[in-house]
């Protein structure tokens, strides 16, 4: 990555140096450095003017597929996906077959991903083969590459278990992310338990089936002092548990996707295969509950849970059909969304989608500091496009928001120096 | 409705996935059409040939010897040629899916495809792959429309009318898509619905369906004009959904004595088969109040018109009217 770049006239927006303001960012060998004194020549110069210039993105929770389900992603289509989406790094989830419990398979994804547009950070399993019962290998994973922990797509079950698992990681410093289930109220069910599951004749899964194992996850880091972290949060009970733990002083960080904020649960309606997925799309209320959280700091970040799925396995019936969308190229048009209507500001959504979730998984990045690798998204908040699941990267179709009408996409990606995306 | 308004009115549904799809229009033309057809099962040669050389596929993929059969026989009394086929949901497993066995059968041509499944909204994906009409007979726990039309065609011959009339329906509405459609049916019509049974099978949000949520049975039943009891799937005592079939039904059975909370001429239905003894009172289940039998035969009548209609049958027809 050798050379200069200078992305001009951009509005430059860095959480954490409190800094907005319409300026020039240069990059040199990739590194983020100061406007060099005198004039440099050969140069590769972008007009970014009407643009944002913020640290690059970093989602906390993808699925790649590989190893195991290639047909449906790999960590290279994962990650064009990603640097499609204005995404540098993404956290991928130990889901894999064979499931990431070891450092054999850690070591595996890291070097499938050297070449690829993005950082990947693998997240190791829990538990062995994430089935709930022994504990994985956490100092081999995290000796291997891996950043945090978790049997994501499926809860920890035995508390005593979780107990352990908290205390442990703690002494290798991983963070516990959790998928927080109570599945024996969710089991059967395939969507929100309400109004529409009744109309629709689904099996319903009660908010309830989230809140209380959001709440163990409390009640086991305020017992262990380790550090938690709840994946994908969907319901305004439990972000009320959290918001209290918070005050509590209790160590615990949580995220949301996209889809908890746009959409309710009556996007199944139809039978609609594309809007399923765990935890299921809630209330109206439940959605007012999450935008709330993200402006008042309950919630810490926003993940994609980008799940992808082939046709295969949505072009079924409904209880049959896998939970799951992919989501790296519409989150941030949806984030800005919120920032358009006024729930958040523009800083609090890059602090949601970047420097958040760089220190929750204690990673490099997040910030646009002098002298830090030059990992940068190029948002144009204006460019209005239609989102088409033919288009996309990603090897799966599997959205909701096929053929919605979008404002706002990341139009330059750049990983240390290096362009990973282009839509200027 | 107006006498223009019943001249311009024309029955547009290609499919039938429930009665939540119907105006109040379609379903008084469906109920009349019914109507017009039930002379049919009393002629001493019960077959017309309006149907002639349609092919019917009756594609269930639960055993329901009851509904199938009425379907067939509705089909065959109307001269159309019926096949059924006892379908599988496990073939899934075997990588053979709802849409591949979709686009197995339509190479065969069906004008109606009658579909029972497991699985909620199996008909519309059905539909979304095939060109023939889909009537459902019954998928998972959201609606049996032609269930809920015969209930209603029952009730209409019984009291004349269905506005104002108080209905209680008893039991496991949660896995009863006969609840479903008869709720949205009845409350369409103008009838007020009352449902009562144990919390474990009250859905949530089912009053926002039209219905009232009773506390009690004797609640539901006081003055009513139709009592409704459901059918107990008997392995729900093994989901700890009811403690035993026992207590049920000395709580949520109807018998004689109950009854005599409700209106003098009160009817008393079910969707059959009933379980004797557990939610009626083998009294009350082969009494004079039972129109049991009744639902059986306009079962046939509304199936004959569901399959006229969809296949573009004119309005108010006699059985012999022109098929498009
Ligand atoms: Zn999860």
């Amino acid at each position: 990555m050798n050379g200069i770049i200078q992305l001009k006239n951009g509005r430059i927006i860095d959480p954490t140096q409190k800094r907005d303001e319409i300026a020039d960012l240069w990059i040199e060998n990739g590194i983020i450095v100061n406007p060099p004194k005198t004039p440099a020549t050969a140069i590769e110069v972008h007009d970014v003017k009407g643009c944002w210039v913020v640290p690059g993105l970093i989602d906390l929770h993808v699925h790649l597929r590989e190893p195991g389900e290639e047909y449906k992603e790999t960590i290279e289509t994962g990650c064009r996906a990603a640097a499609a989406g204005g995404f540098t790094a993404v956290a991928c989830m130990p889901n894999t077959k064979p499931v990431n419990d070891n450092g054999a398979i850690t070591r595996f994804i890291l070097e499938k991903a050297a070449s690829c547009a993005a950082r990947v950070y693998p997240v190791g399993a829990i538990s062995q083969e994430s089935n709930g019962e022994k504990l994985a290998a956490h100092g081999e994973m995290k000796a291997a590459g891996a950043v945090a922990l978790t049997d994501d797509g499926r809860p920890v079950l035995d508390s005593r278990l979780m107990r352990r698992a908290m205390e442990y990681a703690s002494s290798h410093e991983m963070l516990i992310m959790s998928h927080a289930e109570e599945v024996s109220l969710s089991r059967g069910g395939c969507m929100h338990e309400g109004e529409i599951s009744t109309r629709l004749g689904l099996r319903g899964i009660p908010a309830a089936a989230e809140s209380i194992m959001v709440y163990r996850e409390i009640a086991l880091a305020e017992l262990t002092g380790a550090r938690v972290h709840i994946s994908h949060v969907s319901s305004e009970q439990s972000l009320a548990l959290i918001r209290n733990a918070k005050a509590r002083g209790v160590k615990v960080t949580a995220e949301t996707a996209p889809h908890y904020f746009t959409l309710t649960e009556r996007a199944v309606l139809g039978y609609n295969t594309h809007a399923k997925m765990s935890p299921p799309l809630r209330t109206e209320k439940d959605l007012q509950a999450i935008r709330t959280a993200l402006r008042d700091g309950t919630l810490d970040a926003i993940a994609t849970d980008h799940a992808p799925h082939s046709i295969l396995q949505k072009e079924v019936e409904f209880n049959l059909a896998a939970n799951g969308i992919v989501g790296l190229e519409t989150s941030l048009p949806l984030g800005l969304a919120l920032v358009r209507e006024g729930v958040i500001g523009a800083d609090r959504l890059i602090e949601l989608m970047s420097c958040a979730p760089a220190a929750i998984l204690g990673v490099a990045g997040g910030t646009l500091r002098v002298g830090g690798t030059a990992d940068v998204t190029v948002i144009d908040p204006q460019k209005r496009f239609t989102f088409s699941t033919e288009k996309t990267f990603s090897l799966s179709k599997n959205s909701p928001f096929d053929g919605w009408d979008l404002q706002g996409k990341a139009v330059l990606t750049i990983l240390a120096g290096r362009i990973t995306y282009c839509d200027i | 409705m107006t006498e223009n308004s019943e001249q311009d009115y024309q029955f547009r549904h290609k499919n039938i996935f429930g009665i939540e799809q119907l105006s109040v229009a379609d379903i008084s033309h469906i109920l009349a059409t019914a109507r017009s057809f039930r002379e049919i099962s009393g002629r001493p040669i019960k077959k017309v040939p309006t149907l002639r050389g349609k092919t019917i596929v009756n594609l269930f993929f639960e055993p329901s010897t009851r509904t199938r059969l009425s379907f067939e026989i509705a089909a065959k009394r109307m001269s159309a040629d019926t096949f059924n086929i006892a379908a599988s949901t496990s073939s899934a497993t075997k990588g053979e899916t709802l849409v591949d066995t979709a686009k197995n059968i339509e190479a065969m041509s069906p004008d109606v495809i009658i579909v029972r499944h497991s699985s909620s909204g199996a008909p519309q994906l059905l539909a979304k792959h095939i060109n023939a009409a889909v009537i459902n007979a019954g998928d998972g726990a959201h609606e049996h429309p032609s269930q809920g039309l015969l209930d209603m065609m029952t009730v209409m011959e019984h009291k004349g009318h269905l506005a104002g009339l108080k209905i209680a329906i008893v039991g496991d509405i949660a896995h009863s898509r006969v609840a479903i459609s008869d709720i949205i049916g009845f409350t369409k019509m103008g009838a007020n619905v009352s449902v009562a049974g144990p919390q474990t099978f009250m859905p949530s949000h089912i009053s926002l369906l039209g219905a009232k949520v009773c506390s009690s049975v004797k609640e539901a039943v006081s003055g009513a004009d139709v009592v409704m009891a459901l059918r107990i799937q008997l392995e729900r005592q093994n989901d700890s959904l009811i403690p035993s079939l026992r207590e049920y039904s000395q709580f949520f059975g109807i018998n004689r004595k109950l009854l005599e909370l409700a209106k003098e001429d009160v009817i008393v239905m079910h969707p059959g088969p009933v379980n004797r003894g557990v939610e009626l009172s083998p009294d009350v289940a082969d009494g004079g109040k039972s129109v049991i039998l009744d639902q059986v035969a306009n079962g046939v009548a509304v199936r004959m018109a569901l399959l006229y209609l969809v296949l573009g049958g004119n309005k108010g027809g006699d059985g012999q009217g022109e098929i498009r």
